[in-house]
């Protein structure tokens, strides 16, 4: 009993990982690093509940969610691709803004609480014991993380478009002279980066706990993009991942809950300790981790007019 | 080339607009009137908002009180949402060199920063709010938080079903272990299985990780919680789950109608407008000696420094019992922290007849009362 709502509780912290992740991931396999998805997760949280909280429907917010992250995204492409900026400056500086932004917006509604997004329990699938409570009995957006997922991987792996993206993310001048758009292929790619990391954004306000507060992902940006290293840019992986970052988390909650003796401060480090010693031990392989990233990740593309 | 132009006007824009939006935010309390010799200026510093409806929510009920007692006389400036550490030192400092008389810093991670500028500025008072480092021209205030506690361990140790209490803490400094100390006192006064264990979330305000801490609680077993945080994501989590919470710093019942047993309200108005006339009375004084321990206002349920909102959801013999608990702590019968007082390990720490004064409140309490789980971390 005991365990399984301390899975339930792990498996719902992952959730806002893995939408953020899966939309990065897409976006770095078309050779875009996009460093400001804690920026885009903040929007989509703050818009979240601000729609939720003035129209009283969750749903409405999720949408709001995932449009304000397509448009701190748009801005990220506007600068990175459009105007061919350093990719990492123009990442750092949206995560700042969307931090900042958000807070200004968010301003008003800090104290206020909403009616969040409601379970929907799969009928037949719910009832099975243990299983059915942890996998069947969740929101719309934590089915839609491992529906996207599964999609994501699908798209990258076995469709032409996913092809043609991989491909440019390998070798942008090869892909251009073959007559592929590039910055177009890489602008849908980084808007729907944007898209996932609003939504991953909203889970926080409306299903973990229904409020605002400034900064509240905490980070949870900064870890997806550690993910999708982690998982060599093969969505498949970025479940595990995203389920060991968040069953650290709260096992380590637990652990004092239980009286551990190591120091809260030293517990409350370790999910992103945890991150960093997989993401060492990863790269020691060389065949394993680099030689997937995509090739030209990070790197501008100017077109030859 | 034109989108340079473009790109140059944006930049010089953007930058227009930053330094407009750094310049701090006002109290609409600026009076219109030309400034008179003797009005004080009175400057807040915020760690949240006052819409946390927590922590910040109850000092700016404590400042409004202010204004509605000395009405023309003063002049109060507030800065809200200043995080702790030193550039809040920079926010003190400005509000010194706008000409306020006297400063409040009302979160405890201001004490270092607020020393710092009370050493530059030697003519203006200032007053840390719930610190221990005073100086000539610095004070502090506080309230006997823990006297809430003790109220609140006797309520949850006559409530809960599996004897199992959840403790969501910030950070171990010594007036969060007096809480949590308290809250074991009271529990044991009326119940000898019950324990409590201590989740620290390293934070005041964090509604994510309060609530992550408030469902793992319950999800080992807990029917009562306790939080030394200041958001109500424990409350919420704990009516979601259906059992039950105090609430903390202000009312929380809003948030939480069938979990909030009671909330320990945090009442700042009278300390503001104690040391205010203190300083129009010319009064002021943190003593002399190293420690300026003159200047340590204390105070709780005796002075309404701490108030108990209603008893609710709770059994009328429960709420009679905490009635009185209450009753006999804001007479002062009941000091609470009066021997014999043992700790966790079954060591006696406090021997009987002997009651801790406020100094060793501080310096003393380096362990976990018997109900409390675990050590204290660090």
């Amino acid at each position: 009993m005991v365990m399984e709502a301390l899975l339930l509780t792990v498996i719902m912290t992952s959730v806002p990982l893995i939408l953020a992740a899966t939309g990065e991931v897409v976006a770095e396999r078309s050779g875009v690093l996009n460093l400001g998805v804690e920026g885009m997760m903040l929007m989509g949280a703050v818009a979240a509940f601000a729609t939720t909280s003035l129209t009283g429907n969750p749903y409405f917010g999720v949408v709001a969610a995932a449009t304000a992250g397509t448009l701190t995204a748009a801005v990220f492409a506007l600068f990175a691709l459009g105007l061919a900026t350093n990719q990492v400056a123009t990442g750092l500086a949206l995560t700042i803004f969307g931090a900042g932004l958000s807070g200004l917006v968010g301003d008003p509604f800090v104290g206020g609480t909403v009616d969040g997004l409601h379970i929907v329990a799969l009928p037949g699938l719910a009832d099975i014991p243990v299983l059915g409570t942890l996998l069947f009995r969740h929101d719309l957006l934590a089915y839609l993380s491992i529906i996207m997922l599964f999609v994501v991987a699908w798209f990258l792996n076995k469709t032409r478009a996913g092809l043609i993206l991989r491909a440019i993310g390998n070798n942008h001048d090869s892909a251009h002279a073959l007559g592929y758009a590039v910055l177009r292929v890489r602008c849908a790619a980084v808007l729907f980066g944007g898209l996932m990391a609003g939504l991953g954004g909203a889970y926080l306000p409306l299903v973990l706990t229904p409020h605002w507060s400034e900064g509240m992902t905490a980070g949870r940006g900064w870890i997806a993009l550690a993910l999708v290293v982690f998982a060599s840019w093969m969505p498949s992986r970025i479940l595990v991942g995203a389920l060991l970052f968040g069953g650290i988390t709260i096992m380590q909650l637990a652990g004092q809950a239980r009286g551990w003796e190591l120091p809260s401060q030293f517990l409350s480090m370790l999910p992103y300790l945890a991150t960093i010693a997989v993401l060492v031990l990863i790269s020691r392989h060389r065949n394993f981790a680099l030689t997937r990233a995509p090739a030209n990740l990070g790197r501008i593309f100017v077109g030859v007019k | 080339m034109k989108i340079n132009k473009i790109l140059i006007l944006l930049g010089v824009l953007v930058v227009a607009a930053l330094a407009y939006m750094t310049t701090s935010k006002k109290a609409p309390e600026e009076q219109a009137s030309a400034p008179d010799d003797k009005q004080v200026k009175v400057g807040f510093v915020y760690l949240t908002t006052p819409g946390d409806h927590g922590w910040t929510y109850a000092h700016e009920v404590g400042r409004q009180k202010v204004v509605e007692h000395f009405g023309d006389k003063v002049v109060t400036t507030y800065i809200e949402n200043v995080p702790e550490g030193p550039d809040a030192a920079r926010v003190i400092r400005d509000l010194a060199k706008q000409g306020n008389d006297i400063i409040f810093t009302t979160s405890f991670g201001y004490m270092d920063p607020t020393l710092k500028v009370a050493k530059e500025f030697p003519d203006v008072k200032f007053e840390h709010v719930t610190g221990y480092k005073r100086a000539a021209n610095m004070a502090t205030g506080n309230i006997r938080f823990y006297e809430g506690r003790y109220v609140q361990g006797v309520v949850a140790g006559l409530m809960t079903k599996s004897n199992k209490i959840g403790y969501i803490a910030s950070f171990p400094i010594p007036e969060v272990i007096q809480g949590i100390n308290a809250f074991g006192l009271g529990l044991r006064s009326v119940n000898k299985d019950a324990e409590v264990s201590v989740i620290w979330v390293n934070s005041w305000y964090d509604p994510v990780k309060e609530a992550d801490a408030a469902k793992v609680h319950i999800a080992e077993g807990a029917d009562i919680l306790a939080q030394h945080t200041d958001s109500p994501a424990m409350l919420q989590t704990a009516e979601k789950a259906g059992v039950h919470g105090f609430g903390q710093s202000s009312n929380m019942k809003a948030f939480a109608p069938k979990a909030q047993l009671f909330s320990s309200v945090n009442n700042w108005g009278p300390y503001y407008v104690r040391k205010i006339q203190a300083l129009i009375d010319g009064s002021w004084s943190t003593g002399e000696g190293p420690d300026h321990w003159a200047g340590n206002t204390w105070s709780g349920m005796a002075d309404d420094f701490l108030v108990l909102s209603a008893f609710e959801n709770m059994p009328d013999d429960v709420a009679t019992a905490a009635t009185k608990a209450a009753a006999d702590i804001k007479s002062g019968a009941n000091k609470i922290f009066t021997g014999p007082i043992v700790d966790n390990t079954g060591v006696e720490k406090v021997p009987a007849g002997k009651t801790l004064n406020d100094g060793e409140l501080f310096t003393t309490l380096d362990y976990y009362v018997d109900g409390i789980a675990g050590k204290i971390p660090g």
